[in-house]
């Protein structure tokens, strides 16, 4: 009732319009997702020209695509390789790549996963089912209100002539934070 | 895929975000000093208790914005509180099943 008390005064004051509000709960509710992210994620996959000028400027590329941040917020794209392992976690608050990934699930935004994702990244990576070879480094990035991260994960073994679609339903949302990795087909 | 979980817990989680944005987005104030008030809120809840992403995030987030608003003049706090008191008794005096109104 305190959120409604809020929506009143500002409503009289010219401040909102609560149509808007029902607008942006129901695209965030039905229309932005992870699926965005798979999609730019599977296209990567197939299209080296596309996974190159992701990698250089995803702001743009994702902006064609249609999947531009509402805060203004700049996209980085990193991607995972044998050699490297990137996950992303915001340690100050939960600024995450909305227009690619929807809302954050409630662990993004726990205090146990921001805190420990920086400090001990192995054992947390570990909690999620996810062990990496010693080789592998793990490279942990901190989101700011600036600046949001995608993971890309590494393209699955036996994945060889699949099309973007069938692509897009091996990455899952975790692979894209880092936190999983992408399905086996 | 997994079948995703939803993606707001209770309805007024998904309100105070769609209210959140949606005053940024009509310029009423940037998101790089959203977050940087949101993220001094969060730490100080923080200091008591570990947060578990749920409720107590978006109770540290309503309290950013009610201090943010309160600051800028848009909704003084004891405006709020009588607002707040004018839905509760909206509320009971409703009966079950028709539309809350604050006329009545």
């Amino acid at each position: 009732m305190r959120v409604r008390a809020l929506e009143t005064i500002l409503t009289e004051k010219g401040l909102i319009d609560p149509a808007a509000l029902d607008e942006i709960i129901d695209t965030y509710e039905n229309r932005i997702g992870p699926r965005n992210g798979a999609h730019v994620v599977a296209r990567a996959w197939s299209d080296p020209a596309f996974r190159t000028a992701l990698l250089e400027d995803a702001t743009a590329v994702v902006s064609e695509l249609g999947y531009y941040g509402r805060q203004g917020e700049h996209m980085v794209a990193v991607e995972n390789t044998d050699a490297v392992h990137n996950m992303v976690v915001c340690t100050l608050c939960s600024c995450y790549p909305w227009p690619l990934l929807g809302i954050p699930p409630g662990w993004y935004k726990s205090d146990a996963y921001r805190a420990r994702a920086v400090r001990e990244p192995r054992k947390v990576l570990a909690d999620f089912g996810v062990t990496l070879p010693e080789t592998t480094a793990v490279r942990v990035w901190d989101s700011t209100a600036e600046v949001r991260y995608l993971v890309i994960p590494q393209r699955p073994a036996g994945t060889e002539g699949m099309d973007e679609a069938a692509l897009m339903d091996l990455v899952t949302r975790d692979s894209m934070i880092g936190t999983g990795l992408a399905l086996n087909p | 895929m997994t079948r995703p979980e939803p993606v707001f817990e209770a309805p007024w989680h998904a309100q105070l975000f769609a209210l959140t944005v949606h005053l940024n987005e009509a310029g009423r104030f940037d998101w790089p000093d959203w977050a940087a008030r949101f993220s001094a809120t969060l730490a100080e809840h923080g200091l008591a208790r570990e947060l578990n992403g749920g409720d107590d995030y978006f109770a540290a987030w309503l309290e950013t914005l009610e201090a943010l608003l309160a600051e800028k003049g848009w909704a003084e706090a004891t405006a709020v509180a009588e607002m707040r008191d004018a839905w509760e008794a909206a509320y009971l005096r409703t009966p079950h099943g028709d539309p809350v109104t604050l006329d009545g």
